[in-house]
């Protein structure tokens, strides 16, 4: 199957080239990283999760938000999203793959990442996520793979896979659930320390993966013969619509209870988010910037003409995984450290070999996808002539 | 099972240098059988090891980092000036940033200036063993919270689980950072988390911590908690003491006079 990623147009490989370079100079500076160590990120003392593990966050989202097209097709018999249902799979294998790969490029000793396997310690949450991220992994590529093969054979899908595409349902809530307890069960952290953590990532998860399957098939529909059909992406669009309310619902219950309650260590994490906190500002813009882009979002979609129409739609997509992209893979993280326990207040931001290491990951990831894509369009025989 | 698992370490220590044909240079292994042979006394053992600091007494000697200096030239705790790469095992803070729920707006002066010794608690429930992936730091019967920088992986989650902001990572490689490496202590590579043992090495030896020992002024008393004839308890019994953030439920094992 893998040879019908080997053929292609000039734009296949214009792009396919492209993905290389960025993945080379990722590749590149995480050597760089290796050698030195990880002095060469922006991370410090104070704050020493950042950029990556906030990637990593945002991505278990993308990946468990397949199940937004899975459980629609296989528990409501909803019969339109069978045609997208391995794109969703794809995406999520793509996005758990990246997932690990912000793991181990977050490491300190990356050579001693099997530790985790050889003293299993199922106390910490991390062994928990290791499980669920693996497990889930697992289910997609079987999945995915035994659909492949029978739809190239013309039958159906053998009747054990059913039970694994179950099987599917709840692990996806697992995987961003276990994630959020990563951070949702430490003393040390007020501002993760909020029983509503997995819920809202839930919500922002399939607010944003969804938007992003939205997307990707207006792309497919643009560059190959692939349409998933309209009604299926209104379909997604409604998905998107209460997914992005209900975040922006779990959100404004966090600054209640932060602000009503006046407790300033849970207060002073908002305050470094949306005002700044002793002269360090510098997620403000973002903060606001997603604040601005999720309600211009909500507007476009709670209005049926605008969501019915592919224009607005798409703008309305690219907010919302914009604005879900800042809260999770900017503000959520890195704010849960400033300020300090000890009360220090540090500036972080990403250098330029973080950064580029990042856009070598996402590189991988996409052309992940694009392989994936590729081999699925070209055996429906719908790839641009 | 923590002598098992020490020896087992040095087992491993010695193992991997005879595989890397004896080239490493690994001060700690080779030093650790001297240091054994002029063992001092016989190794000091306790059942709930805790600190007690008297903040009255420190206090009468401002600027003095004797315990400090003590602490970081015995473990090899890189000297590094970029504050935000800084390696540290035992230092001052602010009264008020220490204890963020003491802290008012009429705070005695000097209480309201002063810095205060940090370094880890050694809790009796720790929230950073909990959530190691690999075992690396555990919880030793007698208290005494322990690394293992061989097993470490450097994910830094102990760090962000620890509410004191005890724990240091090695952002980068430690060693040009030591002024005078001190050959019966190992030193670290970069990628892996440190902090304050209680001295384990020490009390193997029958030696008191090497803050301990450094302080002119007795402002640092170690002791077992549950030896009811011990001057920890007779201190506490005494007199006033105070822990850091004692709601959480980490039980701190290190006690502040004040």
């Amino acid at each position: 199957m893998i040879e019908k990623a080997l053929t292609g147009g000039r734009g296949y490989w214009t792009w396919i080239t492209f993905l290389l370079a960025m993945i080379a100079a990722g590749a590149y500076c995480y050597l760089l990283q290796l050698n030195n160590g990880l002095t060469v990120t922006g991370l410090s003392r104070d704050v020493t999760w950042g950029f990556y593990i906030a990637q990593f966050t945002f991505l278990v989202g993308v990946a468990a938000s397949a199940v937004m097209v899975v459980m629609p097709y296989y528990l409501h018999n909803f019969k339109v999203f069978g045609r997208i249902t391995i794109l969703g799979e794809f995406l999520a294998i793509s996005a758990v793959a990246m997932c690990m790969m912000f793991i181990l490029a977050d490491l300190g000793q990356p050579g001693r990442a099997f530790n985790m396997i050889l003293h299993p310690s199922p106390r910490s949450i991390l062994f928990w996520d290791m499980i669920v991220l693996n497990g889930y992994l697992v289910i997609n590529v079987v999945i995915s793979r035994v659909s492949l093969t029978a739809e190239r054979r013309g039958e159906a899908p053998p009747a054990w896979t059913r039970w694994v595409i179950l099987l599917s349902i709840p692990w996806a809530i697992s995987i961003h659930t276990v994630t959020a307890f990563i951070y949702s069960g430490l003393a040390a952290r007020p501002f993760w320390m909020t029983a509503i953590l997995a819920p809202r990532f839930l919500a922002s998860a399939f607010s944003s993966g969804p938007a992003l399957l939205i997307l990707i098939c207006l792309i497919l529909r643009r560059v190959t013969k692939f349409d998933a059909g309209w009604e299926v992406i209104q379909r997604l669009a409604m998905i998107v619509t209460y997914a992005v309310l209900i975040n922006i619902f779990f959100v404004l219950m966090e600054f209640f209870t932060a602000f009503y309650s006046a407790i300033p260590e849970h207060i002073e994490h908002f305050k470094y988010l949306y005002v700044g906190l002793e002269g360090h500002g510098e997620l403000v813009p973002w903060m606001w910037l997603s604040a601005a882009l999720v309600l211009l979002a909500a507007f476009v979609l709670l209005n049926p003409h605008l969501r019915g129409r592919q224009g607005p739609l798409t703008f309305a997509c690219v907010a919302v995984v914009v604005s879900i992209w800042i809260e999770k893979g900017l503000g959520m993280i890195v704010t849960g450290f400033v300020p300090s326990p000890l009360g220090h207040v540090t500036s972080y931001s990403p250098t330029l070999p973080e950064v580029l290491i990042t856009l070598g990951i996402y590189g991988v990831g996409a052309l992940l996808i694009t392989i994936f894509y590729k081999v699925t369009l070209s055996l429906r025989g719908e790839v641009e002539a | 099972m923590a002598v098992k698992r020490r020896e087992f370490c040095k087992l491993a220590g010695v193992s991997a240098l005879a595989l890397a044909g004896g080239s490493a240079s690994a001060p700690g292994a080779a030093a650790e059988a001297n240091e054994t042979d002029k063992l001092i006394g016989e190794p000091i053992v306790g059942n709930r090891w805790a600190m007690v600091v008297d903040l009255q007494a420190c206090r009468k000697e401002e600027g003095c980092r004797d315990c400090i200096v003590a602490c970081h030239s015995t473990h090899n705790v890189p000297a590094i000036d970029e504050p935000k790469e800084e390696v540290k095992w035992i230092w001052k803070e602010h009264f008020a940033e220490a204890f963020p729920n003491q802290q008012h707006e009429y705070l005695a002066h000097d209480l309201q200036h002063e810095e205060v010794l940090v370094f880890c608690n050694h809790c009796d429930s720790p929230p950073c063993t909990r959530v190691c992936p690999t075992q690396a730091t555990w919880k030793r019967d007698d208290g005494i919270v322990m690394m293992d920088w061989h097993r470490c992986i450097g994910c830094r989650y102990c760090v962000a689980a620890c509410p004191y902001g005890s724990r240091s990572f090695n952002w980068r490689d430690p060693r040009p950072y030591i002024d005078e490496i001190n050959a019966d202590f190992p030193t670290r590579s970069r990628g892996v988390v440190e902090k304050c043992t209680f001295c384990d090495e020490r009390l193997a030896q029958g030696r008191m911590p090497a803050c301990v020992e450094a302080c002119k002024d007795k402002c640092l008393v170690f002791g077992d908690l549950e030896d009811p004839g011990s001057e920890v308890r007779r201190l506490l019994e005494k007199r006033h003491a105070v822990r850091r953030k004692p709601g959480l439920g980490t039980q701190p094992e290190v006690y502040y006079l004040v």
